[in-house]
């Protein structure tokens, strides 16, 4: 059991992103104080929530290239009502990102699912859409700090045993989800009809069902992100979160989800969105100039996918009987 | 009859007693495993040689040395007596050498014609492939190995026995000395096998050698003028078939006595436990009914391509049928998914056990309790306790040995696997168990283990449907037959009316 939990993948990862803090803290010390990691935590937590969603849906071999711009539109739409109804209360406002965001998700995956449609290319038309929405609905006009109510802005930094809320929203995402993925007969879903979709549909799992799923829970965190996102920088507008949905895949990708399907965890999403996270936020306090932090961020992403081929490479069948006794 | 396309014989010492292509010693090691070793094997013109040997003997490692795809650790390759080596494939090419696979290598997306000519396509003004003249190029040899194939149309549109010619004529283009058949008829019905013989012999008497893979004795019996048996990638014997007997093959094969009788049966028949009336499909099946009873073992019979796999996984809820009702113990039941069918006791163990079967990334545990799911959770809730209890009784029930149920499917050995899909199936406590071609592709040392076992299954009270193009097994295995014929039941078989003549006659439509 204990070796199913830790598998070698995630301890890697684990192992990278301690010898980077310690890199770091040779050269800035403070960057691994509690209260920094802390906050590093804090300002990755939107990309957590994403990759999370963005795991599941890349473990039934679909992509969710949509997630940025569901994240924007549901911000905005949030941003609307709370700038209409600023005494709404932030329960109300919490229940609509999510509900929005989870329609936006569950039409992604009714595409996939019923209409077949390649999931890349369902996404990145829905992508386009949302935006296009944004634009619509916002008249490319900005919703600003000052127009949105002082509960909306403070509900994320709200400070709750040491931590503020958006982190635990992440940590309790975590943990929601690891119990999904692992002791779950839906995620247990996941698993099988990104593994071998013909061999799950023979043991009754509906594929397309699975993954129409896979977008909704997609969806509805992009969407809870939405508002957290626009609280967090209090402000709204068509462009935020732009490309965010490729630092997305990258976590999963460095947290050693395969992009063919079938493999991935809860954890290594964390761990690939914590070591982003850790990157982007110690590259200007070690002062590096920002063209080589892109570039430093890329390299990372690489050499992460790199070793993750490596520890993928087919080992070989188990053919000789002394081995098969060995593992 | 054939065109004559064969260069005549290269040069003037070499006589037909000669090989053409010989492995002299041959050893390949793979990290941790030896495929062969010290192996050798002649190939002499104008005949035909059988490789024969279980799975995992070094068959397939042999074809891959002799088309260039690997390289031997040790040992030579001969051609025309000259030592040489094949570096890459186009070097055992231009030394005349071609396989037909297993799987035919070809391209679904071209032409009959591109796929025949593809890398030396006839050139016209400025180097441009000369169209018309490959079409008609084909066209002649698909006429004289007596394929009835337009060359321009796409090659996705033919049926497995046509990519099969496709890829023979293909061979006869580059003008092949030495012809590699790896077991050209397990996708073909037995009339299209008897076309094959003929071809076969057309190209024999055109002085090319043919190394002939097999699992199956009687062709090997009809067809082959020697043979050379491998076991364990080590060479056991060869010679001439005309002084060998079945029985001698099979213990060089397997290294024991292996009882080719099937196992001992008393069927016993209990209640009806499944009745189909009136299944229709559009296009694939019409008017399919049949009842089936408890500790029985049906049989469908037919000629590849007769809808039997087709029917079978529209009574399992993959596809949809326009009509049709079906009875399980005697109450109507709706079955729209495989979750229905799973839910009403019917399993289905498909053809394609590698692609259809198990999920390579999972563990055994969890491939085996997979289609149990629904029973074994509580609420949507895994309970994995008794997730690991269901799934280690049946690998014992099974005999499997892994170190761990932990163990990633992909890391077994291919008969393990086989052994988790069936595990799987059973766990699910089906009441009928539908086997598609159960023991395609299986050596014969694993044939009578799986005979052992279904005939197991059904004195335990199962209702087991065996779907198997194979004569002898249909008719040592199955209590009743029904056999079909483009989409219908042709008739149904029992008893003394049960032969092979009876069979084929039904099922050719003869």
């Amino acid at each position: 059991m204990l070796k199913r939990l830790i598998s070698t993948r995630e301890t890697l990862l684990m192992a990278a992103i301690v010898l980077l803090l310690v890199l770091i803290s040779s050269r800035f010390p403070a960057f691994i104080g509690p209260s920094n990691l802390a906050r590093v935590f804090n300002d990755t937590s939107p990309l957590i929530l994403l990759a999370i969603g963005q795991m599941i849906v890349i473990l039934t071999k679909c992509i969710d290239l949509s997630v940025a711009a569901n994240l924007a539109l549901t911000g905005m739409v949030v941003s609307m009502i709370n700038v209409a109804a600023p005494g709404l209360p932030m329960i109300f406002i919490l229940m609509i990102a999510v509900g929005l965001g989870t329609l936006l998700g569950m039409f992604n995956g009714l595409l996939v699912w019923k209409l077949s449609i390649p999931p890349i290319v369902v996404t990145l038309g829905t992508m386009t859409i949302f935006r296009g929405i944004i634009f619509l609905i916002s008249d490319g006009k900005w919703v600003n700090s000052h127009e949105m109510s002082a509960a909306f802005k403070a509900f994320p930094r709200t400070i709750l045993l040491g931590l503020p809320v958006l982190s635990w929203i992440a940590i309790i995402a975590v943990i929601l989800f690891t119990i999904v993925m692992t002791r779950t007969t839906l995620g247990r879903a996941f698993y099988a009809a990104g593994g071998n979709p013909h061999a799950a549909t023979y043991a009754g799992i509906n594929v397309g069902k699975t993954q129409f799923w896979a977008f909704t829970i997609s969806g509805a965190l992009a969407g809870l992100a939405g508002y957290l996102w626009v609280s967090r920088f209090a402000v709204a507008y068509v462009d935020i979160a732009g490309g965010f949905e490729l630092d997305v895949v990258a976590a999963c990708v460095i947290g050693g989800v395969s992009i063919m399907g079938g493999i991935g965890t809860v954890a290594g999403a964390l761990l690939g969105a914590l070591f982003l996270g850790i990157i982007k936020n110690a590259l200007p306090v070690v002062d590096i100039s920002p063209f080589w932090q892109l570039a430093i961020s890329g390299g990372a992403i690489i050499i992460a996918v790199a070793l993750n081929a490596q520890a993928n490479r087919k080992k070989g069948r188990i053919i000789l009987k002394q081995a098969e006794h060995a593992t | 009859m054939l065109k004559q396309t064969d260069r005549p014989v290269p040069s003037q010492d070499v006589s037909q007693r000669h090989a053409v292509l010989a492995l002299k010693g041959i050893t390949k090691t793979f990290p941790g495993v030896k495929a062969l070793s010290d192996v050798s094997l002649s190939l002499f013109p104008g005949k035909v040689t059988a490789l024969i040997g279980e799975n995992g003997a070094g068959k397939s490692t042999v074809v891959k040395i002799l088309t260039g795809i690997y390289q031997p650790n040790g040992g030579t390759i001969e051609v025309d007596g000259m030592p040489t080596a094949f570096p890459a494939p186009q070097d055992a090419a231009d030394n005349g050498v071609t396989a037909i696979h297993q799987e035919t290598v070809l391209f679904d997306e071209l032409s009959v014609a591109e796929n025949i000519f593809l890398g030396h396509a006839p050139r016209g003004a400025f180097g441009l492939i000369d169209r018309k003249g490959m079409v008609a190029q084909a066209r002649d040899l698909l006429n004289s190995i007596g394929a009835q194939i337009d060359p321009e149309h796409k090659l996705r549109d033919l049926g497995i026995a046509n990519k099969h010619l496709v890829a023979i004529a293909r061979a006869l283009s580059i003008d092949a000395r030495v012809v590699i058949m790896d077991e050209p008829t397990a996708a073909l019905s037995h009339k299209e096998i008897e076309e094959l013989y003929e071809l076969v012999e057309s190209l024999k008497a055109q002085g090319k050698a043919i190394l002939f893979i097999s699992h199956k004795f009687d062709e090997v019996f009809r067809i082959a003028d020697n043979y050379t048996v491998f076991r364990d990638g080590q060479l056991i014997g060869d010679g001439a078939i005309a002084d060998v007997s079945e029985t001698e093959l099979v213990k060089m094969m397997v290294g024991r006595d292996v009882s080719q009788i099937f196992p001992k049966r008393t069927p016993n028949p209990g209640d009806t436990v499944l009745k189909v009336q009136g299944y229709d499909h559009p296009t694939e099946f019409d008017d399919i009914g049949f009842t089936l009873r408890t500790g029985e073992i049906l049989g469908f019979y037919g000629l590849v391509g007769a809808g039997r796999s087709e029917f079978m996984q529209a009574l399992f809820g993959i596809t949809r049928t326009s009509a049709g009702t079906v009875e399980v113990n005697g109450k109507q039941v709706e079955i729209r998914s495989p979750a229905d069918a799973v839910a009403n006791g019917i399993v289905y163990v498909p053809e394609d056990r590698g692609a259809q079967g198990a999920i390579l990334d999972l563990p055994i545990f969890q491939n085996i309790t997979l289609p149990s799911l629904g029973r074994i959770s509580n609420n949507g809730f895994l309970q994995l306790a008794e997730e690991f209890k269901l799934a280690r009784d049946y690998t014992e029930r099974l005999d499997l040995r892994a170190a761990s149920l932990d163990t990633p499917v992909g890391n077994l050995s291919g008969g393990n696997q086989q052994k988790v899909v069936i595990a799987k199936w059973l766990a699910t406590q089906p009441s009928v168990i539908i086997l598609d071609e159960p023991t395609k592709g299986v050596d014969i040392g694993s044939k009578a283990a799986v005979h052992e076992f279904m005939a197991e299954l059904a004195a335990q009270g199962l209702a087991v449907i065996m779907v198997s193009s194979e004569i002898p097994e249909v008719l040592g295995m199955a209590d009743r037959v029904i056999v079909m014929r483009e989409g219908r039941i042709a008739t149904e078989l029992a008893g003394d009316d049960l032969t092979p003549e009876t069979l084929v006659r039904h099922a050719a439509g003869i």
